[in-house]
């Protein structure tokens, strides 16, 4: 097989999406909130504080280059022109290399923010794992942050993490969940938190006879118990939410949330756009404030 | 807001916790550490309303921080660090 | 009295035959997933080497990760005291002794005997050991035993942001992708791996002479970037660096028996 032709299994399908209740011309303000990560990228735009379109891209070599991309995607299909926008704000790992951002902000600020939005201001604490970390948040009533850690030293607990294992174990990305509860008996969790030695402990444990959704199983877990260990930190504190990559993938959440003792908070939006939405959140509010580019 | 800064890998813990609502940026911590690992930015960077100076964990230290912090924590008779002995307000916390 | 050291390591398991104190065979084999026959493949290679039998030793002690399974040991040495006494008993001058080995690093400061009196671990995370080289290698489409002869022909200095294995190979070939020569990107990997064992050692305190043992040893590379960042002229390694915890192990059986 060449290297062109080798299935990806990390690969993830891109989305966008427009609220067809809103009439941008309508709009007061129209905000921005654009969110580079490592891996994904996300653009939502709002309207007087409302999310009227949003993007989910994957992120490519080039920062700015995504985060333009991500905007226009998610400006497709809407024929709302880039110049509309009162006030944008840059968020995530590349948020520096967001060309059209009047400011930036931390994706810990944006994550808090956004997750207030996205689940209702019940939410307290926010884990958000993403391709290349993973962040722990805790909140009060009005999505300010009180406490938080992000882990992006180390790939174990992170979205690369699994996605090194899937490929070592040619699973795609999307049936890990799944397929890792197809198990007899749940398996002891793989011992080393290292993912590099944690491939090495699973080819053991293929030599040994194990089959790869019991070696799924047992990454699963570990990954669980690794997030698990790093939201204890800043305490846990009911209602609960997911955001991030790592929502989607049941394997670990269902693991985690035993652990936890707690049902996850659920909403009908795509976690993934949290960051981007508590940007566009923030443009809203400094924009009403008299602190907006027009200010 | 208890601003954690660094990591966790296979080999431990390494966080350095900032309460930044004792924090007042007077730079005392700053000072005090021989390897630069901390600095006082004017706005906090994760709380885009807070508008007085404050303590952060410089930004491509918070990767190593269990290496940069080294000087300061040798494996027998550890002194206090003095990052922790500097801040009047109590401000600072090591998690090793 | 004839003595096999076995270091039980993450990558491969050495033994060393120790004849009144005098090295007479040594033996290596890949650990791979069956420690017990590691042990056996590495002693039995030894003994050839040594020209001698199974019966002919009269004890065994042992050493590294997998020492729980040398079962015939009669001595099972702790990591720490062994690279101590392996260095002592090679470089009575040594003040200073790290084992870099696949999964692990190590670091000691020890006396005039050979007795360590302070030191620092890192492990269970690849940043600071061998396996971090080893991943790098795959990213640069390197046989890791050129990994260290190309580094030394460049002179560049790139810092690498990544501290992870893991994200360490995206941004090597991220490099590669930026046209940066491969003796660059490979500098840059061992001066990356270099400055966290450097800081490991400058906890306990930098005190010559240093001797170091480990499978990463024999990387010049490696021992290049340890030594300019050390500040330092010259790190004392022994021949088969690999086998130094080993030695280490016999030594100490030697003494006490």
């Amino acid at each position: 097989m060449s290297e062109e032709d080798k299935p990806e299994y990390w690969r993830w399908t891109e989305s966008n999406w427009r609220n067809p209740d809103i009439r941008w011309e309508d709009a007061k303000i129209v905000t921005a909130g654009i969110d580079v990560g490592s891996v994904s990228s996300q653009a939502v735009v709002m309207t007087d504080g409302q999310v009227y379109a949003y993007s989910n891209m994957r992120t490519g070599s080039d920062s700015p280059e995504s985060a333009m991309n991500a905007l226009n995607f998610g400006l497709e299909g809407t024929d709302m022109p880039e110049s509309r926008i009162d006030y944008c704000i840059g968020t995530g790992y590349g948020r520096v290399n967001v060309p059209m951002a009047d400011r930036t902000i931390t994706e810990i600020a944006c994550h808090a923010r956004g997750a207030h939005f996205i689940y209702g201001p019940g939410v307290r604490t926010v884990l958000d794992v993403g391709g290349q970390d993973c962040k722990a948040i805790r909140c009060d009533e009005k999505g300010k942050v009180v406490n938080f850690l992000m882990n992006d030293k180390c790939a174990a607990g992170t979205g690369r993490g699994m996605e090194v294992f899937a490929d070592l174990l040619s699973v795609p990305i999307t049936d890990v969940g799944q397929r890792s509860f197809q198990v007899e008996d749940e398996p002891e969790p793989v011992s080393s938190t290292c993912v590099v030695y944690a491939k090495t402990e699973a080819t053991g444990l293929l030599r040994k006879g194990w089959g790869v959704n019991e070696v799924l199983a047992a990454y699963c877990s570990a990954m669980s118990e690794r997030i698990f260990s790093l939201i204890d930190r800043i305490g846990i504190e009911k209602e609960f939410a997911i955001t991030g990559g790592l929502a989607k993938n049941r394997g670990v959440v269902d693991r985690l949330m035993k652990e936890i003792g707690l049902a996850p908070m659920k909403t009908d939006w795509d976690t993934q756009i949290a960051g981007a939405v508590g940007a566009a959140l923030f443009g809203y509010v400094l924009v009403q404030k008299g602190k907006g580019r027009k200010g | 807001m208890i601003a954690n800064y660094g990591y966790k890998d296979g080999s431990g813990d390494y966080f350095i916790a900032i309460d930044t609502d004792r924090c007042d940026g007077c730079r005392g911590c700053v000072e005090a550490c021989p390897v630069n690992v901390l600095e006082v930015v004017d706005e906090d960077p994760n709380d885009p309303f807070r508008e007085e100076p404050i303590v952060i964990v410089v930004s491509d230290k918070r990767k190593k921080i269990k290496y940069e912090c080294g000087p300061c924590k040798p494996p027998t008779n550890r002194p206090p660090l003095p990052c922790v002995e500097a801040c009047p307000q109590g401000a600072i916390s090591h998690s090793w | 009295m004839i003595i096999a050291g076995i270091d039980c390591g993450a990558k491969n398991t050495k033994t060393v035959i120790l004849k009144e104190g005098s090295i007479i065979g040594k033996g290596t084999t890949l650990t791979g997933f069956d420690q017990v026959s590691a042990i056996k493949g590495s002693l039995d290679a030894a003994l050839k080497d040594a020209g001698i039998h199974a019966r002919d030793v009269d004890n065994i002690s042992g050493t590294g990760a997998g020492m729980e399974e040398i079962k015939d040991a009669d001595l099972k040495v702790n990591e720490i005291k062994a690279m101590a006494k392996a260095a002592n008993y090679l470089f009575p001058s040594a003040r200073t002794v790290t084992d870099v080995g696949a999964e692990m690093g190590r670091a000691a400061k020890i006396d005039e005997n050979g007795k360590a009196v302070d030191f620092a671990i890192n492990e269970k995370c690849a940043a600071g050991a061998g396996a971090f080289i080893e991943a790098m290698a795959r990213a640069l489409e390197v046989k890791l035993e050129e990994m260290g002869p190309m580094a030394i022909q460049s002179n560049k200095s790139i810092p690498m942001n990544a501290q992870c294995a893991i994200f360490a190979e995206s941004e090597v070939v991220g490099l590669i992708h930026g046209k940066i020569p491969k003796v660059d990107i490979s500098k840059a990997i061992h001066d990356a791996m270099a400055s966290r064992v450097v800081s490991m050692i400058r906890r306990i305190g930098v005190n010559e002479d240093i001797v170091m043992i480990g499978g990463c040893g024999l990387n010049p590379g490696f021992v290049d970037s340890l030594k300019n960042q050390l500040e330092i002229d010259k790190v004392y390694i022994p021949d088969d660096p690999a086998f130094g915890a080993a030695l280490g192990a016999a030594v100490v059986l030697k003494e006490e028996a």
